[in-house]
């Protein structure tokens, strides 16, 4: 995939505006992805993807091409995620950003096609909470798990994404799992 | 806790898959003797599952035909950035041979009428210039805020400024199509337009002086 992307990044260099196209279809879910499980909100995190995918254009000649392009893109999207959340003001983050308003919607949308078995009810209930229970950690301890764990990328491609050193993200890693496991110990 | 912590850093150890051989047996042989930390562990892994479990979700529909829409018309931008890179001192020779020759803006902004270079053969119906079919247009045509419709033969370049062009199947051009459509492609046009003369007369010097 890397080679794929590399050849359209060359386009994209010569300034061929499509090949850019290309590149952000193959990406897309998974820079999506990584700014919803941030964000616990799907408005947010298009925003945030959208953003992230034109600053790497903007910045394509920056972009070193012996690097991984995923690395770079997942940077680009953890660091506005991560402005993001620092940039709400804590009481807005607790009342209106609870994630609770995102199910719903996701809920009925589905509830309008099918009607939904009990136990995919309760899975999406249970979905809910975990994102929920994601959001509470603190940024540092987010990005981290939400990198290992949803986008199951390497503690090494971690180090570099962040730009911390490895014993930084393990530290972080362990500390997040260690809350989550309090906040989740229960459900 | 009441066990040493050494157990916990070696569950973290465990779950990085970042652990030795020795100290993994310790941990098994401490887990089956001490249910405090055996759920401590199980905690973990719950935790973890229950992060895995959720769905994967994919970018919402026309993500990135938005993108699309909403990256900056950079080529330019960047053209005229490595070019100033390449020739500095052409840059800002022909800067100031821009600012000199009387601001473009305002050049710009009092060109807000329809205008187009005058040459024989071209038809014009308000606010479009026709280049009509069977017929040649010799010479360059400039079109400003204005729209040109070719379906005969252009021998030379056409530069459409602040407008839109329209090609019929059967239409020639033997120079230069370019349309300007922006402030900014409108100054650099301008650059581009000195930088040549200035380019051209460099060069004659240095044809004469041999
Ligand atoms: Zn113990």
């Amino acid at each position: 995939m890397e080679t794929i992307v590399k050849s359209r990044i060359a386009q994209v260099l010569k300034g061929d505006q499509n090949a850019y196209g290309e590149v952000v279809e193959l990406y897309k879910d998974k820079v999506f992805q990584l700014c919803y499980r941030m964000l616990g909100n799907r408005h947010e995190a298009e925003d945030i993807a959208q953003e992230a995918f034109i600053r790497a254009y903007v910045n394509i000649q920056s972009f070193n091409l012996n690097k991984k392009f995923s690395s770079w893109i997942y940077r680009i999207a953890t660091n506005l995620c991560i402005d993001r959340i620092r940039k709400k003001k804590p009481d807005y983050f607790l009342d209106a950003e609870v994630p609770g308003t995102e199910g719903l919607t996701m809920y009925s949308q589905i509830a309008s096609d099918t009607a939904l078995p009990e136990d995919e009810l309760e899975s999406l209930e249970l979905q809910e909470t975990v994102q929920k229970e994601i959001s509470k950690l603190p940024d540092k301890y987010r990005s981290v798990i939400v990198l290992k764990y949803i986008e199951e990328l390497s503690l090494n491609e971690i180090s570099e994404i962040l730009d911390l050193p490895l014993g930084t993200v393990k530290t972080r890693i362990h500390r997040g799992r260690e809350a989550l496991r309090q906040q989740l110990r229960n459900v | 806790m009441s066990c040493s912590e050494k157990y916990v850093d070696y569950m973290h150890d465990f779950l990085d898959e970042d652990i030795t051989e020795e100290h993994e047996q310790e941990l098994r042989e401490h887990l089956h003797s001490c249910s405090a930390c055996e759920e401590h562990f199980r905690e973990l892994k719950k935790a973890i599952a229950f992060v895995q479990s959720t769905a994967h979700i994919k970018a919402p529909d026309n993500f990135t035909a938005k993108i699309m829409d909403n990256l900056p018309k950079e080529k330019r931008k960047v053209e005229l950035k490595r070019w100033f890179k390449n020739h500095p001192f052409l840059a800002a020779a022909s800067l100031f041979l821009v600012l000199m020759a009387g601001s473009i803006l305002s050049t710009w902004n009092q060109e807000q009428q329809f205008s187009v270079s005058k040459q024989p053969n071209l038809v014009v119906e308000n606010d479009t210039v026709i280049v009509p079919e069977g017929e040649v247009v010799k010479g360059d045509i400039v079109v400003r805020n204005g729209k040109i419709k070719i379906e005969g033969e252009v021998q030379g370049d056409v530069t459409v400024i602040n407008g839109e062009k329209y090609m019929a199947s059967a239409a020639r051009v033997t120079g230069e199509i370019s349309e300007v459509n922006e402030i900014f492609e409108w100054i650099w046009y301008h650059i581009k337009e000195t930088t040549e003369n200035t380019v051209n007369l460099i060069e004659d010097k240095e044809q004469s002086l041999k």
